[in-house]
């Protein structure tokens, strides 16, 4: 395809047409517009939503200001992580090194907001510098009495995921240093949601429902305290397997806490969810409650949705998504509404992960890895797409074409997860595609 | 006069970093192409904080440089980011801004583009280049440096334009057809789009760089425009140095600003006028153009004026007296003060993340003879401590970007959303800030929402102011 790069083309493919091979986890190419952000991003939305810490980060503004109050993560207590801190490194401190000013800032910060927990996160600045994070930390918790965790995610030291890492590092610190007593048998952490729009609430409420404790939330509405405990749960129910796969790893091997990858996207893989949990415990009682849960819930949802299906069939979408775990399950939900699936890919897939969703998509879908506006932009064009599913970057390259759009990101402010998180997918979808403001795009041609 | 707070920690910046008001900047010529040299996260940072106010598409290219290009250099990669660049957008030109990464590692951005145009055959895009490093200055340093290296690179002897297609002896004084350059500042596409306008009414051809107008705030598209039509000429750019005048708005340019490098290269006198917001400062404006096109105010800015007189007539009674905090970028902070001021609002706390150590003395002079007491005044400050003053003030109104709104939120008083960001509400790019025209939409805002705090507030819900 003319519009990709000649490097690009491995990165791309059509199913159908030749045997899956697909490159990915590369680094972005120079000059190509990736929509993916950097190590420092990877790391700062994972952490972002634990609420009572105080998340500092260590550099020059920007990386700072861009990161202030940017995901829709709701708390039900604290809201320290909605306030942007920084030690906006000045050009002396760059010459003279930064670690003086760090320390004195974490002072200063903690003594005014009483934190339960610091995270400093290291900016490509401080990797060039040479800053050493580690001693700095270690004196605060010292002169403080709190964790004070550095976050190795300077910029520059790969991608998102390599973000993702260094937070589960971090995290890592925290659990195991918690008082597990209490903890029922039939306990889980919840991996991987960050209780955007109040998601993680829904989740909990079903778990609470079928008899299953929640220990620690990682990291929607999260607690300090909640992750120092976290190992004493019986099970980690990982979501997002990009961001936390790493930390469910980890504490498999230190505590033996086993994990499960679940999806709360779309109604079979929210069901296969909750019935996955369920399985895992054994318990004849708490599958009992599932079933009845599922029953219960599916029972108010499906006449619900049948409108939505019905104005909505035949309709295509383009899926472009940051992990692309998350994107079976939108292939799945858009299944669900009769509509077809053009086009799917994501910042940082794996080559499994590409494999199966070019296993399950139609013939002639595309399949991306870290694609860009130019890409995108000829992908829905060819397509003819209805809706693009994407985050901000995504939205004016849709919008201006005339194509439809749902943010399945970080800002959405419609909880999306869940039963009840289908039919807002399936209103916002609607919303958009059935909106009459189309008919005067240059793309519907009523005007030209 | 309270203590200016002394914290170490920033908390939620009033302020962005360098390398994004350069972008800003490099997106208003024609057929550019923003380009950081650094890692991706800035480019995708910036892209996204941008979009969420213009609503528009912004492609920032990216050297994407990872561990082992800040160990050994960023070159390679800065050229094949360049290439690539090339291959597809086909730009006019790159702005290539460097990052706090490239500077610290100390690349020579310079070298590099000498290696790439020796290297590299064909045909090759303009390359302008600013060192924007995000531990020195603000976004509006990056803004006006950028603007100021794009016209440096275009008005070289090899680069300028002639005056006349046939002329190739020594530069003439300018005709009265000639240019007449603008350097406006950070300002809205809708305030550039109303820029133009005033100057064709006085027939004054005029260079204004940047031109956000269209490429920030373009129309529904049948196919994706690679790059977005609009902006600065590229040749109006290089024929700079024979127009009749430079005009800059505000103060925050500082001493190497494209008007003083114009002036130097070329002797095209170069005025500074503060911003044209409010009456004041728009006479002041529309006075110049006057004077520079020797014709009389049209009747149509007359009238504009006649009615925003008449109507601060009308309002003046429900702002009189009202205290406001204002906050932002130094000029937009100076030129949104003298508006309160001479409406009879009283502009208790004025403050910026910038630090000029011009912003008090502005502020003086502009509102001298309208204010009863100055305002504070405070350089280099964050929401945290805007929020710690504003706590004795017993402000009516804030007005700034939206990244004030926790603040006014917790005031449980208005917040009048202007300038730049605006991310929590539509048509950010729309926002007329400018001149008579500017001046009414302003006031008007600020007399409603008096109004509309008044009414909700009573406990009768007035049907008549």
């Amino acid at each position: 395809m003319e519009t990709a790069l000649d490097e690009r083309q491995r990165q791309i493919h059509r199913t159908g047409q030749q045997p899956f091979e697909l490159v990915c986890n590369q680094d972005s190419l120079a000059g190509a517009v990736s929509q993916r952000a950097c190590v420092f991003c990877g790391s700062r939305v994972v952490l972002y939503p634990i609420a009572d810490a105080l998340h500092l980060v260590h550099g020059p503004i920007g990386c700072a200001v861009y990161t202030w109050d940017i995901r829709g993560a709701l708390s039900s207590g604290p809201e320290l992580h909605r306030l942007s801190f920084s030690t906006d490194l000045q050009e002396l401190d760059v010459v003279f090194g930064g670690e003086k000013k760090l320390h004195a800032a974490l002072l200063e910060l903690i003594d005014r907001h009483q934190p339960a927990a610091a995270f400093v996160y290291a900016t490509c600045i401080v990797g060039i510098i040479g800053d050493d994070l580690e001693s700095v930390c270690r004196t605060v918790t010292a002169e403080r009495g709190i964790p004070v965790i550095p976050v190795q995610s300077e910029g520059f030291k790969g991608n998102k995921r390599a973000g993702y890492t260094a937070a589960c590092n971090a995290m890592a610190r925290l659990i195991g240093t918690g008082d597990t007593t209490g903890i029922a048998p039939h306990s889980i952490n919840i991996l991987g949601d960050f209780n955007l729009a109040g998601e993680i609430w829904l989740i909990r409420d079903y778990f609470s429902r079928i008899g299953v404790q929640v220990v620690a939330n990682v990291t929607g509405d999260g607690r300090v305290a909640d992750l120092q405990r976290a190992h004493g749960a019986a099970l980690n129910v990982v979501q997002c397997s990009g961001s936390t796969m790493d930390l469910a790893h980890l504490m498999e091997e230190q505590y033996g806490v086993p994990s499960i990858r679940v999806s709360y996207f779309g109604v079979e893989d929210m069901a296969q969810a909750l019935y996955d949990v369920a399985a895992h415990f054994e318990d004849a009682e708490i599958m009992r409650r599932t079933r009845e849960l599922v029953k219960e819930e599916l029972t108010e949802l499906l006449p619900k949705l049948e409108f939505y299906r019905q104005k909505l069939t035949g309709k295509k979408a383009a899926i472009y998504v940051g992990g692309s775990f998350k994107a079976f399950s939108l292939v799945k939900a858009f299944r669900l509404l009769g509509m077809t699936v053009v086009m799917v890919g994501s910042q940082t897939g794996t080559a499994e992960e590409y494999q199966e969703l070019a296993a399950i998509t139609d013939p002639g879908t595309i399949i991306v890895d870290d694609t860009n506006p130019l890409e995108l932009s000829s992908f829905l064009e060819e397509k003819q797409v209805d809706i693009l599913v994407g985050g901000v970057k995504e939205r004016p390259i849709a919008y201006k074409l005339g194509v439809g759009f749902c943010d399945h990101n970080h800002e959405r402010k419609e909880a999306l997860a869940g039963f009840h998180g289908m039919l807002n997918f399936a209103r916002e979808v609607h919303a958009s595609v059935m909106s009459p403001v189309w008919r005067f795009t240059p793309r519907q041609g009523v005007w030209s | 006069m309270s203590k200016k707070p002394n914290y170490l920690a920033t908390t939620n910046a009033c302020k962005l970093c360098t390398p994004l008001g350069a972008c800003l900047a490099f997106k208003g010529i024609t057929g550019a192409v923003p380009y950081l040299h650094g890692s991706q996260g800035c480019a995708t940072y910036m892209r996204r904080y941008i979009i969420s106010h213009f609503n528009e598409p912004i492609d920032i290219a990216s050297s994407s440089l990872s561990e082992k290009h800040a160990i050994y250099g960023g070159g390679p990669n800065l050229k094949l980011g360049l290439v690539n660049v090339t291959k597809k957008y086909r730009p006019t030109l790159i702005g290539i801004a460097t990052t706090c990464l490239t500077e610290t590692i100390g690349d020579d951005v310079h070298q590099f583009l000498q290696e790439y145009h020796r290297e590299v055959k064909g045909d090759k895009p303009i390359m302008v280049r600013v060192s924007t490093p995000s531990y020195r200055g603000t976004h509006m340093e990056g803004f006006h440096d950028a603007v100021t290296a794009v016209v440096a690179s275009l008005t070289t002897a090899e680069e300028q334009a002639p005056a006349t297609p046939a002329d190739t002896a020594e530069p003439a004084t300018p005709g009265a057809e000639a240019p007449i350059n603008l350097m406006p500042g950070l300002v809205s596409p809708a305030d550039i789009r109303y820029l133009k306008e005033i100057f064709a009414d006085f027939q004054l051809p005029a260079t204004i760089i940047p031109d956000l107008s269209e490429t920030m705030d373009g129309p529904a598209a049948q196919t994706y425009e690679k790059i977005q039509p609009g902006g600065t000429p590229i040749n109006a750019i290089r024929a700079m140095g024979h127009s009749r005048a430079s005009l800059e708005f505000g103060h925050g340019m500082g001493k190497h600003s494209a008007g003083m490098l114009l002036q130097e290269r070329f002797q095209v006198p170069c005025r500074r006028l503060p911003m044209p917001m409010g009456i004041t400062a728009s006479d002041l404006f529309f006075a110049e153009l006057g004077k520079l096109s020797g014709r009389p105010l049209p009747a149509k800015h007359a009238l504009e004026r006649g009615r925003l007189v008449d109507s601060y007539v009308d309002g003046h009674k429900y702002v009189y007296g009202k205290k406001a905090i204002v906050y932002g970028e130094e000029d937009l902070v100076v030129g949104l003060t003298t508006l309160l001021a001479e409406i009879g609002v009283f502009p208790v706390l004025c403050a910026s993340g910038g630090k000029s150590g011009q912003l008090a003395d502005a502020i003086a002079t502009a509102t001298a003879e309208l204010l009863p007491e100055p305002p504070q005044v405070f350089e280099d400050v964050d929401f945290f401590d805007i929020a710690e003053l504003a706590a004795s003030l017993e402000p009516d109104l804030v007005v700034g970007h939206s990244k004030g709104y926790s603040l006014a939120r917790r005031l449980a008083i208005p917040l009048l959303r202007v300038g730049f960001p605006i991310h929590d509400r539509l048509g950010g790019q729309r926002v007329l800030h400018l001149g008579y025209r500017g001046a009414q939409h302003l006031f008007d805002l600020v007399v409603n929402a008096m109004i509309a705090k008044k009414q909700d507030d009573s406990p009768v819900g007035y049907a008549y102011m």
